[in-house]
């Protein structure tokens, strides 16, 4: 509810684990080596990632929600989680065919993927990679979302 | 501007039911939230309030300030109590996430004279929080 001038963000967890391997097909072998050291290494690593996803809207008097945790869990979980737990995100993931799998661009896919829950307004999304990096994005205009 | 942020916990039980609605519907709507004899929470806070330091303290306001507020205002009407039943500011609202953490910003902003209330972030576990601040501030 913006009543007051308040506006009120609903903030949501999420887990999986995924495998990736950051390669620029633009970059020489030893550039790519260069840029991104081991996580060019051929047969790709995986990281348990974190998934924050802030949405807002107004909340409900009759059931104090802005969304339903059922409705919101079942979409992420659709476009999101089922889609990429326990995947090779390069492989698997069709986006990451052409564009390297960095978190930046995991941020703007999963962004991607979201922003049409029908019962909220996407806000923000957030990714820990690992618990010493994260990476949020909020839906700026990106016309490119190669590496170089 | 500076930000400050101070986290507290508090642990409180409640309910979702509204009366409004068959206990069919209830039951649909809020799940195991809806179970009569209610549940419970360790519910974490974390209250960010924006200013410039003090000159000569070098503070946005005295830390030790917050904490007196936050524990007469938030620790003192919540902690160990049952949202539903105790809280006079809560009720004929659900108490979520969203609609604690809105009781919690009217209750704080009015206290808080040194800077400004910025942000509140209620956790109900570590994986579902609210976030409340001023429309067109963006959240730190």
């Amino acid at each position: 509810m913006s009543s007051n001038g308040l506006k009120i963000e609903l903030g949501r967890r999420y887990r999986f684990s995924a495998s990736h391997r950051l390669h620029s097909d633009q970059l020489s072998a030893e550039q790519n080596s260069r840029v991104y050291g081991k996580c060019n290494n051929p047969h790709g690593h995986g990281h348990n990632y974190i998934l924050e996803i802030n949405v807002s809207g107004t909340v409900d008097p009759a059931t104090g929600m802005i969304a339903n945790l059922t409705d919101l869990d079942a979409f992420v979980d659709r476009e999101v989680i089922s889609a990429f737990d326990h995947r090779s995100l390069n492989d698997e993931i069709p986006v990451f065919r052409d564009h390297v799998p960095t978190t930046e661009n995991v941020c703007i896919e999963i962004y991607q993927r979201l922003k049409h829950f029908p019962k909220a307004k996407l806000e923000r999304v957030r990714v820990e990679e690992t618990g010493n990096n994260s990476f949020e994005y909020a839906g700026e205009e990106v016309t490119d979302r190669r590496a170089v | 501007m500076v930000y400050l942020t101070r986290k507290i916990e508090f642990s409180a039980s409640h309910l979702y039911h509204n009366p409004a609605m068959s206990a069919e519907e209830n039951q649909r709507v809020f799940g195991k939230c809806n179970n009569p004899h209610g549940h419970g929470h360790n519910y974490s806070l974390e209250v960010t309030v924006a200013g410039e330091p003090d000159p000569v303290t070098g503070m946005v306001l005295d830390l030790k300030e917050l904490k007196e507020i936050l524990d007469r205002e938030i620790v003192q009407r919540m902690d160990h109590r049952h949202l539903n039943y105790e809280v006079p500011e809560l009720k004929n609202q659900i108490p979520t996430c969203e609609n604690i953490s809105r009781v919690i910003w009217n209750l704080l902003e009015p206290k808080i004279t040194q800077g400004h209330l910025f942000k509140v972030r209620l956790y109900e576990t570590p994986d579902l929080f609210a976030e409340v601040f001023r429309n067109g501030a963006r959240p730190s």
